[in-house]
């Protein structure tokens, strides 16, 4: 318990990470599956940014040209957050664009009667 | 208070009974174009409605809610008892801090050039990964554009649906004035964060994403006739294709070079300035236009479902 409160922010992490799994596996609806994989990788930024930061060290934007490592966090978790964002952008426009042409095609969002739709047609 | 709330249109909503936007703006009212689709004979779909409802009703469904909750909570379970052995938030000598974060800050503003040693880092040293970046928002774009795409004379037979005159939210003049007045600052705040990438916080997907919603909000009050004369779908093609081959060009020579250990003709400069880190600045130039074309034409695609 001690050592969950030394982690408190990876924790919160985990935490929202398993909030976006929970709506992911409970909701039909269609939309509130891309935003539980949304909230998914919010966890996920959290969990980097955490493992990036040092106390009391100042953002990795060189001040008065000094170079000493011991003076700024971790740079790396930074760009990788950076990376995260961009792919998390692109896979939620096309999987909005594809939840748009199912609805196009079905009338609905829910993805049981979706499913029994489809074996109909079939 | 309580029934009150018990019978407001946000409970209703919430229990999946009243669809807000449905009759509402652009979203197509269901009785207009009841056809659209497969078509199904009335007896099918009554047998899809009792389906769905015996299925409702299944010890499945009730199984598969608590096997689900069960596996949530076990997951999490999991990982928090990991984050017990994980070492302090915030240490100086935990793992994740060693000899290549400090070589990136040790050498990084000689060797780049940049100030920002984040900016320094994915446009220098791991510039193919933001090379690849650019290219999954294009290749994104490509999807959702062939995904959503509607051909001429699907718009032409649906011209007064999704008319723009009756798809405007902000067809008001208080709002078209102030956004007169916020436009311009919202671009040069997104031109400024783009061009300071390598000497303050910010780069090629801030400044992008911030010129973006620029665009994205003059679109809007403005209207698409007046923002597809500057933003035609021509020119956004243009923009993102020139945009990522000028990155590739540029990154090449720098790959070239430096592989080959020979003298590059891009000087770092002087730390600091605004024209320095040789060749950083014009990689966020291009990665911003990138960021800036794919959110104004997501915008685009989803809301008229083609760009011009």
């Amino acid at each position: 318990m001690i050592s969950i409160l030394n982690n408190v922010e990876e924790a919160c992490a985990i935490v929202l990470f398993g909030i976006g799994f929970t709506m992911l596996l409970l909701n039909r609806n269609l939309f509130k599956k891309v935003v539980g994989l949304n909230i998914m990788d919010t966890g996920i930024y959290l969990f980097l940014a955490a493992m990036g930061y040092i106390d009391g060290h100042i953002a990795p934007i060189i001040v008065d040209g000094r170079t000493n490592p011991h003076f700024y966090i971790n740079p790396i978790p930074s760009g990788l957050v950076l990376t995260g964002i961009v792919v998390s952008v692109s896979v939620t426009a096309m999987m909005l664009a594809l939840t748009i042409r199912l609805y196009k095609k079905y009338r609905t969002l829910d993805l049981d009667k979706i499913y029994a739709m489809a074996r109909e047609s079939e | 208070m309580m029934n009150k709330s018990s019978n407001s249109p946000f409970e209703k909503w919430r229990a999946g009974e009243l669809d807000m936007l449905s009759g509402f703006c652009e979203t197509p009212k269901k009785t207009e174009r009841p056809e659209a689709g497969i078509h199904y004979p009335q007896r099918v779909k009554d047998r899809i409605a009792h389906e769905a409802e015996e299925r409702e009703e299944h010890l499945f469904k009730t199984v598969y809610k608590v096997m689900s909750v069960v596996f949530a909570v076990v997951l999490i379970a999991v990982l928090l008892f990991t984050i017990t052995d994980l070492p302090r938030f915030g240490g100086e000598h935990n793992p994740t801090i060693n000899e290549v974060s400090e070589r990136y800050l040790e050498k990084g503003m000689e060797e780049t050039g940049a100030v920002n040693i984040v900016t320094g880092m994915i446009l220098d040293y791991r510039a193919f990964d933001t090379l690849g970046e650019s290219f999954v928002l294009f290749t994104a774009t490509c999807a959702v554009l062939i995904l959503m795409r509607e051909d001429k004379s699907e718009r032409t037979l649906r011209k007064d649906e999704r008319s723009d005159r009756l798809c405007r939210l902000f067809d008001d003049p208080i709002v078209r004035v102030s956004c007169k007045t916020v436009i311009p600052i919202i671009m040069m705040l997104g031109v400024y964060i783009l061009l300071n990438g390598h000497i303050s916080p910010g780069g090629g997907f801030a400044g992008g994403a911030i010129i973006g919603a620029g665009l994205i909000l003059y679109a809007q009050v403005m209207g698409f006739e007046r923002a597809t004369v500057v933003f035609s779908e021509k020119r956004i093609k243009g923009i993102t294709v020139g945009a990522l081959v000028f990155y590739c060009l540029i990154k090449s020579y720098s790959f070239f070079t430096g592989a080959n250990h020979m003298e590059s003709i891009i000087s770092p400069g002087v730390p600091g300035r605004i024209f320095s880190a040789g060749i950083i600045l014009p990689l966020n130039l291009a990665v911003g236009m990138v960021v800036a074309c794919t959110m104004y034409s997501f915008y685009t695609i989803f809301r008229r479902g083609h760009l011009d």
